[in-house]
């Protein structure tokens, strides 16, 4: 009562005093926030600048002699091809973790549980990249082979099975591991969140766990779930070393997930040519990265838009 | 059936029937037992037909469970019952499956690693060095150099982003800041990569490769998510701490560096710890602008410099002759830098439990 009564006085006032300290200190912490906002005009400034020879050379001057569009196209199919792979595999994973970690483990065992799935957030990508082409990609060689015979009549599994498990199939696998915490971290967030009266009146309706997660939780974590995918759907967007190592790419544009044939993705291109590349190849390299920014820009603020659009809704607090 | 029917007959008066107000349930060992069972099966099947491998029989048996334990549970305690079993079920094998890549990758990396996490991985660089010997001292060197700069410069910059806008924040300008700083969370790491080659580039000419401009790259990447962690904490903090000092007449800026920072220390030094642990490990900006040497560089100013992941991807992707030193080094330094990231996480999770405030 007091306070809002100060609040309302202090308003009425004409001016606050101020020290000079807190000048300073105000103006430091504005111009840290100002100054973020400057890097990330200037990391689009500066792509741009950098592309902008590529955009204006002719086209047989560029890497592969046709257009910039011939050149980034391929690549901007393989890399929407394979972060929807993996957000395919990992979204359903993830709300099930997250609900396992939320609804069915044991409490005293949930938070531990937790880091453990964070944990899998901390491995850096590189080891993930080695971690793929060594086991993974052996180890899913019976499961490429089976889908081959089994359901090759689907252009996705069309074969020929890649002998070296070198494949989208396994890059989209691989992503789906990475990009799971993510998922799970904003599912596992909103789960939390809904009201305890909802779930409890569940209950006390007579509904089992299930029908008490599909009646209260899942509809209030809807928002959430969406939010989390797109938010994961940008991390496999830009994942670039776990695509470098595994995937063997020609190029081509196909659906084919288990054959030697595969799209490379704008990161693992970039990662894989820059290093040997000098002049207009740069710049062509450069203007790919422009175009992934944009992307994952999109997808991410979608992403926000959609959390903050259900944070100011939300009942819970 | 037959006892229930047996005592009716015995009771001198016959009672109305009674629909029952509860249903049958499973007695409690029934999951385990229908476990264990589905286990042998699989096991005896698969070692009848030959086919026996322990994947196969982890994931066939976890199905015959699944599928038995619904229709036992459909018999006997009905259909919502049974679902919400079979969910039970489901749910707890995604946690296995989510699981199992991280136990894989421990298992791989430790059991390919320590073949050469020895003294000499530690203490030589790769300077002259071409097949047998060698290590990752000067990857070692380059990683920390580089993240410590990034550090340097990203943690004051996210902290006082996040006083601001805690603190100081409200209208336009707080918005758009917290908008473009998620919206910086999402920034591929190749892109910071390429941002840092572009802006050197300008000053330095193309073909630019610096340890610094690695820092200011892997900064981009970090910054935003000293924010996020801060501006978590700060907002925890209690408002009747502010205006307790606030009476006491302390003017704004000394109630932040006294009283709300103090308060939230704990959690933003395990917030930063955490951010240093997830850029720490970024290979893609700096395979762009750090490079790769194979010898020592401590000058983070002039010249390339190699980084713990740069040297595993580039030991593993173009090894030399013969194959197997060379992916020996990859393994040990993924071993390398799986055991700084862990080690970093517990110390966050350390800071941040020993050095909470007490607040009850």
């Amino acid at each position: 009562m007091t306070t809002t009564t100060e609040k309302v006085t202090t308003q009425a006032l004409p001016k606050p005093v101020q020290q000079l300290g807190d000048r300073i200190f105000a103006g430091t912490a504005k111009a840290a926030g100002v100054l973020i906002l400057v890097v990330l005009a200037g990391v689009a400034a500066f792509l741009i600048v950098q592309a902008m020879p590529a955009l204006l050379a002719s086209p047989a001057d560029l890497p592969g002699g046709r257009s910039l569009t011939a050149y980034i196209g391929p690549l901007v199919f393989g890399t929407v091809l394979a972060a929807v792979i993996a957000l395919v595999l990992a979204t359903p994973l993830a709300v099930a973790v997250a609900l396992f970690v939320t609804h069915y483990a044991p409490r005293r065992l949930a938070q531990g549980l937790g880091y453990l799935i964070d944990l899998l957030a901390a491995v850096p990508s590189i080891v993930y990249g080695l971690w793929g082409v060594a086991v993974l990609a052996p180890a899913t060689l019976g499961v490429s082979t089976w889908l081959n015979t089994y359901l090759g009549w689907l252009p996705f599994f069309a074969g020929p099975v890649s002998v070296t498990g070198r494949t989208m199939l396994v890059v989209g696998v691989t992503l789906a591991v990475m990009i799971l915490p993510i998922i799970t971290a904003v599912a596992r967030e909103v789960f939390f969140q809904t009201p305890k009266l909802h779930e409890e009146a569940a209950l006390a309706l007579g509904a089992t766990r299930w029908e008490m997660i599909r009646m209260a939780v899942l509809p209030f974590g809807r928002s959430g779930i969406i939010s989390g995918a797109m938010l994961g759907l940008g991390r496999a967007l830009g994942e670039t070393m776990a695509v470098a190592i595994i995937l063997s790419a020609s190029g081509a544009v196909t659906f084919n997930l288990i054959s030697s044939d595969n799209p490379s993705t704008i990161a693992g291109n970039i990662a894989l040519q820059f290093p040997d590349s000098t002049g207009l190849a740069v710049n062509t390299l450069i203007a790919s990265g422009l175009v992934l920014f944009v992307i994952t820009l999109l997808v991410n603020a979608v992403a926000r838009f959609i959390i903050n659009r259900r944070r100011e809704f939300s009942g819970a607090n | 059936m037959s006892i229930d029917t047996e005592r009716t007959q015995s009771l001198p008066i016959t009672a109305p029937p009674v629909p029952p107000l509860v249903r049958a349930e499973l007695p409690a060992w029934a999951p385990w037992g229908v476990l264990i069972a589905a286990f042998v099966l699989v096991g005896g099947l698969l070692a009848a037909t030959g086919g026996f491998s322990v994947a196969m029989l982890v994931v066939a048996s976890a199905v015959v469970y699944a599928v038995a334990t619904y229709l036992l549970s459909r018999v006997v305690e009905g259909r919502r019952k049974a679902t919400d079993r079979l969910v039970t079920i489901v749910v707890t094998l995604a946690f296995l499956i989510a699981l199992t890549p991280l136990v894989s990758v421990v298992i791989t990396v430790v059991g390919n690693g320590l073949a050469r996490f020895d003294v000499e991985f530690f203490t030589s660089s790769m300077r002259g060095v071409i097949g047998e010997g060698g290590g990752g001292y000067h990857a070692i060197v380059g990683t920390l150099t580089i993240t410590a700069l990034a550090a340097v410069m990203s943690i004051p910059v996210g902290l006082l982003t996040a006083v601001y806008l805690v603190e100081y924040g409200k209208g336009r300008l707080a918005r758009a800041i917290t908008f473009f700083v998620d919206v910086m969370t999402g920034i591929p790491s190749i892109v910071a990569g390429l941002f840092a080659f572009a802006l050197f580039a300008l000053f330095f000419g193309p073909g630019v490769r610096l340890g610094f401009a690695g820092s200011v790259a892997l900064s981009v990447l970090m910054i935003p998510v000293v924010v996020r962690a801060t501006e978590e904490m700060l907002k925890i903090v209690p408002n009747e701490l502010r205006e307790a000092a606030y009476a006491l007449g302390t003017p704004k800026w000394r109630t932040i560096t006294k009283v709300v920072i103090p308060t939230s220390i704990a959690g933003i030094a395990s917030g930063i710890t955490l951010a240093i642990a997830r850029v720490i490990g970024e290979t893609a900006p700096l395979l762009i602008v750090a490079g790769l040497t194979t010898g020592l560089n401590f000058n983070p100013f002039e010249g390339r410099m190699a980084t713990l992941p740069v040297f595993a991807y580039t030991s593993y992707a173009a090894p030399g002759v013969p194959r197997e030193p060379y992916l020996d080094r990859a393994w040990t330094a993924a071993l390398v830098l799986i055991i700084i990231v862990l080690v970093l996480n517990l110390v966050a999770r350390l800071i941040a439990r020993l050095f909470a405030p007490k607040t009850r």
